[in-house]
């Protein structure tokens, strides 16, 4: 072994490199290749099959879909886990175990077995439908399972978890006193909410926001199980075109859509932390 | 306290309790369908019975998904620990240009959509002439553990002052001896919530498997969902009953040795 007196810090950079060329090897350079692979034309670069795609309007459809669950997945997620992110922050002893457990249980099971109880739960003669019926909501019962509503439902319950801990993260560092200040001084609790809270919790809603839509844009396995083959997004599109109708051409530029929304998203989120962290 | 701050501390903690019925909800679905008598489900069931779990060891296919998953994961994860921790020392310590981009490119496999990353291996697998379904599973599931590895390795050792091996040598340890008695212990809870959520990650990953899975190789998630589309009875219920049974185990001995509001930590 090296004398780690003699070790520089530029030699300790070189630590990095095994797991950076893995990342090239497998990560980067597959997905360079599937960039590549959607501007490849007969007679070089070209973006006939952006044009094929963007031309027919049943792709609109799929990335309207996509845009819209994903956008309702994240709403209810965060109309839903800003509360519970603050309620973890306040509690003590044993409801705190159970809100923590009750996050993090979900969070190591995985999608399928979740997706899959969510086909029960969500069925005719399922618990939804017999609450809602008991409550006198409905009058007869009816499946959400292959509805919309069922889908929003079943992956905002998926993603919840992922929403609450980002919040929680910077809940928990408020200076209550700040609050208590602002009282003193004659603020309305809306208004201290509106002020002090939630501009210092803004930075936990970003990164919520993000991982939710993230999610939720390219979910996959969620959609095929509870609304089925007739409605598409562009991940369900992506999966089909290469598994099923093997069409290479197709699914890699579904995926490279789909990559550009992602990526769209967590720059702009990570863009507006850095702001929002400044301006404090 | 006024009227608005108790209607607001109410509201917190009536959506709270109804967030955790809902979390909750899919698991105990499942726990309760396992142990129902019917092939079909109601709820309440009908009757109770064992007769799915006694099913499972005779399932087709299911102890190998299950030695498939439980593999790629363990090797995963290690590969992942050995490679990220490496990087993480090399990331804080090291003084090179670029550090920044490096734990992006480490980290960014979690925002990268992972049927897209799927796509993308899957074709750049062919390329290379990687035609093994165990080691091409193997190589795509070291890359999405390993952010967990690095984010959180990363977090731990930016707070671990390096003057304390120093210390330890100046007492007469040897650096590797100084590295096993002080660096290795301050680390062991990243090391192991990392790992945990890194195994976790491997063996629920679905969208990058199901490109490499072959008839003969299935991981579980991959195995589950052909039951599930296959033949939707109770077996899978019940084999689900037994993966929330080792989280629930796995969540009560991290908790012991690490915490749970550690866990939590984003």
């Amino acid at each position: 072994m090296i004398p780690p007196e003699k070790l520089k810090a530029s030699q300790i950079g070189l630590l990095a490199v095994p797991a950076v060329a893995y990342l090239v090897i497998f990560y980067v350079l597959p997905l360079t290749w599937l960039l590549a692979h959607s501007f490849a034309g007969r007679s070089g670069f070209t973006f006939d099959s952006y044009a094929r795609f963007f031309a027919d309007p049943f792709n609109w459809r799929v990335i309207g879909n996509t845009l819209r669950i994903a956008s309702l997945v994240t709403l209810v997620c965060l109309v839903v886990g800003y509360p519970v992110a603050v309620a973890l922050a306040q509690a003590h002893g044993i409801a705190q175990v159970v809100l923590l457990a009750s996050i993090i249980l979900p969070l190591s099971i995985g999608v399928i077995v979740k997706a899959f109880a969510w086909q029960i739960v969500l069925r005719r003669d399922g618990v939804v439908s017999q609450a809602l019926m008991a409550l006198g909501i409905w009058d007869e019962p009816q499946r959400l399972l292959f509805t919309e509503t069922g889908l929003v439902l079943g992956a905002a319950n998926v993603f919840l978890p992922f929403m609450i801990l980002p919040i929680y993260s910077v809940v928990k560092l408020i200076d209550a006193r700040l609050s208590e200040a602002a009282a003193t001084l004659g603020a309305t609790p809306a208004y201290r909410f509106l002020r002090i809270t939630l501009p210092l919790t803004l930075p936990g809603i970003v990164t919520g926001v993000t991982f939710v839509f993230s999610l939720a844009v390219s979910m996959f396995v969620i959609p095929s199980l509870l609304i089925g083959d007739r409605f598409q997004t562009l991940a369900t599109l992506t999966g089909r075109a290469f598994l099923m109708m093997r069409d290479e051409q197709l699914g890699s530029t579904t995926a490279v859509v789909l990559l550009a929304f992602a990526v769209t998203v967590v720059i702009a989120s990570t863009w507006l932390v850095r702001r929002l962290g400044s301006t404090e | 306290m006024t009227f608005a701050e108790r209607a607001s501390s109410i509201t917190v903690w009536v959506v709270a309790t109804a967030a955790v019925v809902f979390l909750l909800t899919p698991l105990v679905v499942t726990v309760i369908a396992s142990f129902g008598s019917s092939s079909v489900f109601t709820l309440p069931p009908a009757g109770w019975s064992t007769r799915w779990f006694e099913r499972l060891p005779t399932t087709q296919g299911l102890l190998a998904s299950v030695t498939a998953s439980i593999q790629i994961a363990a090797y995963s994860t290690l590969i992942s620990l050995v490679l990220g921790t490496l990087c993480a020392i090399a990331l804080v310590r090291g003084q090179f240009r670029g550090r920044e981009a490096i734990a992006t490119l480490l980290v960014s496999p979690l925002m990268v959509p992972g049927l897209v990353i799927g796509v993308a291996m899957l074709q750049a697998f062919r390329e290379y002439g990687l035609r093994d379904v165990w080691a091409s599973l193997l190589f795509a599931h070291v890359v999405i553990t390993l952010p967990y590895v690095v984010r959180t390795v990363l977090a731990a050792l930016s707070l671990f002052d390096f003057t304390l091996i120093d210390a330890a040598r100046t007492l007469g340890c040897s650096y590797p001896g100084a590295l096993r008695k002080v660096l290795v212990p301050a680390l062991s809870p990243a090391f192991l919530t990392s790992g945990m959520f890194a195994f976790l990650a491997s063996m629920d990953n679905y969208p990058i498997s199901i490109f490499f899975t072959d008839a003969w190789t299935k991981t579980l998630p991959i195995q589950m969902l052909q039951y599930v589309e296959e033949r939707p009875d109770p077996t899978i219920a019940a084999i689900s009953t037994g993966l929330i049974l080792l989280a629930l185990i796995a969540l009560v001995i991290s908790d012991r040795l690490v915490g749970l509001r550690r866990l939590a930590d984003f």
